[in-house]
């Protein structure tokens, strides 16, 4: 059937996606294997690279800052799945039949996600502050001493999540939200009749029909994870002496391709968070099948 | 009338031509011939600055020069200092670079050696441009192997900026240009132990390397940067640093995560800080300052050698060496080092000018503040800027490194020993 409908359309098909395509290919594939190639190479500043083989991931494996790098990203996009589940919780809630302003709510969860993650850090950079933030100010009222949030090693990489985690909420629950849309409302109406409560049709119901939507939003969320990057710059700045502790993989990248001008190894980093984010992406297909439940 | 085929075939190809002579990748390294009409000169180009504050200061300059050159039009290209180098070097790789353009020290080997830049000898040979008429530390800065690669623009210098409100109320006497580093040292103490309950602390200096840390070292006879190795792990560097650890660590001076917290130049602007080591491109941002009547300027107090020294840096303008406009660009260049617009940009106070003996109206721009401090750290004790081929690789490494030694986290010889090392290292891969 479908084999056929191909050769009845001839090159139509082809053409439509053709556009597309190149782009994928230009801007995508493109780059991906000009970075691969340069990861092998010695590249300077203006163009000129020298093939040196296997030197710059023996330098990857040896060099103690991509471990902590590693450590960081993985931290920070842990905090960041927190995320989920909270949004799983205020969706459930926002969709609830009869809920008045819910638009209002919506919008201002959504908000974070559209304004710009520069203009967010100046705000947090002032609320994290040690001497005038809000946030130890108010600590202080109930006796307790705040650390120093973007100076204190650890201290500094969760002020830098809790701020990803903020802005992530509102993209999450739009996602969900879809998700909730699809569950049929027939099943909540048997379930009442069946006499299960509100938490007992949220547990039985509403998450296990959502692991379709939660899925897609833990790979979404993973992926963004391994990508921090402006958050963090703009948060603590690039001289903060707690940076060499808090630096993210595609920090360490960016030091490397504009600090140090060593872009041959900047894209053997790069290739290595493409090859984690690779890794972790495909365990998450592989136990899709233990917890997702696709409605048919 | 009708266009035949070999009249529209001939126009194409004259069109053609004209078009390569003006496009392609012109080279404008030669030697210059500007006609003698500036009516002659035409097109359009580029200028690419970072600093917002001054971008009005460059219209008044463009405006100037066209008057002169009525048929060239400058647009100014602006970008953020922190990320005007990234895109330079991106426009550098892709033979996109601006026609003329704001280049710093750390940066003009890295582009000179790549022959991204014109050099300036042609435009000496044309009289266009005399290197005789900007400091000598300057030239040294903006040259790579004996070739100049920049006209100076502006200078900037080091000196001692100090709130007079605050060391009254500390009871400290006003610093004089006799102070040494004991004498900071003690008066920055009693202002943090008598005013630190109000937040108010002795000294805003921290691991600044432009206006804290190269100064000390080099007042106390140390090098950054001594022809191939690093000048980090001699004992006068070590001592140098040990003096604002020290300083650090009894309260007298704000710790590096302080620093990160709230700058200390913002503390000083708050009227949160007493004294600090600062250049003079942070007059305009005192200027307009709370502390705005209570700020003066002093000498550099005296390192244990019993001599000051201050870096001296400042901005250059280069030009592309394959701009598309050569006639226009060499002409714009030799305007900006001219002593014409080295006033235009004093009387603006935008920035202190390179051109010797055009200061004073940036002197004048602050009166009360003793500006004179700046000019005279140029002529008497200045030191050029330490730059290498990839300056950035190192001062990465200073970043990184020397807070540990601030804060007294770790011994500060053992930070500059490992500084040393790793900066020894960066600069043997220039090679």
């Amino acid at each position: 059937m479908k084999r056929q409908s191909l050769t009845r359309d001839g090159w139509w098909p082809v053409l439509f996606v053709a556009p597309l395509f190149a782009g994928v290919v230009v801007f995508y594939l493109w780059p991906l294997t000009q970075s691969l190639y340069y990861s092998f190479t010695e590249w300077g500043v203006f163009g000129s690279s020298t093939w040196t083989g296997l030197d710059n991931y023996v330098r990857l494996v040896g060099d103690a800052a991509v471990y902590r790098a590693i450590i960081n990203t993985l931290v920070y996009t842990g905090i960041l799945l927190v995320g989920i589940p909270i949004a799983v919780a205020f969706a459930a809630l926002l969709n609830r039949p009869g809920l008045r302003y819910a638009m209002v709510y919506r919008t201002c969860f959504f908000l974070p996600y559209i304004a710009m993650p520069t203009a967010i850090s100046m705000v947090w950079r002032i609320i994290y502050n040690n001497d005038f933030g809000v946030i130890n100010a108010a600590l202080g009222v109930v006796g307790i001493e705040g650390p120093a949030w973007i100076s204190t090693e650890w201290f500094s990489l969760v002020a830098v999540a809790i701020m990803g985690l903020w802005m992530s909420i509102g993209f999450n629950m739009i996602i969900l939200s879809a998700g909730l849309k699809g569950i049929p409302p027939e099943l909540y109406e048997a379930t009442a009749i069946d006499g299960a409560n509100h938490w007992r049709q949220f547990r039985s119901i509403t998450v296990p029909l959502l692991t379709p939507s939660i899925f897609f939003l833990s790979v979404m969320t993973f992926i963004a994870g391994f990508q921090l990057f402006d958050l963090l710059y703009a948060l603590l700045g690039p001289a903060n002496p707690v940076m060499p502790k808090t630096q993210s993989l595609v920090f360490l990248y960016y030091d490397a391709a504009f600090s140090s001008n060593e872009k041959g190894y900047a894209s053997a980093i790069g290739i290595l968070i493409l090859l984690i984010i690779g890794l972790f992406t495909l365990v998450q297909f592989r136990l899709q099948r233990r917890w997702v439940h696709y409605v048919d | 009338m009708r266009f035949s085929r070999v009249v529209v075939a001939v126009a194409a190809s004259a069109l053609l031509l004209s078009g390569c002579s003006a496009g392609g990748s012109g080279d404008a390294t030669g030697a210059i011939d500007l006609p003698s009409d500036p009516a002659e000169v035409t097109g359009d180009i580029t200028y690419a600055i970072w600093d917002i504050n001054q971008q009005p200061a460059m219209e008044e300059l463009i405006a100037d020069f066209t008057e002169t050159y009525p048929n060239v039009t400058v647009s100014v290209e602006l970008t953020a200092y922190e990320q005007y180098f990234t895109k330079l070097q991106t426009q550098g790789s892709s033979g996109t670079l601006p026609d003329v353009f704001w280049m710093n020290g750390p940066n003009l080997q890295l582009f000179a050696s790549n022959n991204l830049l014109a050099p300036l000898d042609p435009f000496v040979d044309a009289d266009l441009i005399d290197p005789a008429n900007y400091p000598e530390a300057m030239n040294d800065i903006y040259s790579l192997d004996g070739v100049q690669y920049g006209v100076p623009k502006d200078f900037d210098t080091i000196a001692l900026l100090y709130n007079k409100a605050i060391l009254e109320r500390a009871g400290v006497e006003l610093p004089t240009s006799e102070w040494t580093w004991d004498d900071y040292h003690a008066a920055a103490k009693t202002v943090s132990d008598k005013l630190g309950a109000e937040g108010i602390v002795g000294s805003a200096d921290s691991t600044r390397n432009q206006e804290n840390v190269y100064p000390a070292i080099m007042s106390n006879g140390g090098t950054i940067i001594d022809g191939d190795t690093s000048g980090y792990d001699s004992p006068e560097a070590i001592e140098a640093v040990q003096f604002w650890a020290d300083m650090v660590a009894d309260g007298s001076s704000i710790t590096p995560a302080e620093n990160a917290e709230t700058n200390g130049f913002v503390r000083f602007q708050n009227g949160q800080a007493a004294m600090m080591w600062g250049g003079n491109w942070r007059i305009s941002g005192l200027l307009d300052s709370a502390v705005k009547d209570d700020v003066s300027v002093a000498e550099l107090p005296l390192a244990p050698t019993g001599e000051r020294k201050t870096v001296i840096h400042g901005v250059g303008n280069s030009m592309n060496a394959k701009t598309k406009n050569p006639q226009a660009a060499q002409a714009f260049l030799s305007y900006l080092g001219s002593e014409e617009a080295a006033l235009l940009q004093a009387a603006s106070g935008a920035a202190n000018p390179a051109f010797t003996d055009t200061q004073q109206d940036f002197v004048d721009s602050a009166p009360g503040y003793n500006l004179q401090v700046f000019e005279d750290a140029a002529t008497e004790y200045s030191v050029a800027y330490p730059v290498s081929k990839n300056t950035s690789a190192w001062n990465k490494l200073e970043i990184d490194l020397l807070a540990a030694a601030f804060s007294g986290e770790r011994p500060v010889a053992d930070v500059l020993e490992e500084l040393a090392e790793k900066m020894n290292e960066a600069l043997a891969k220039e090679k």
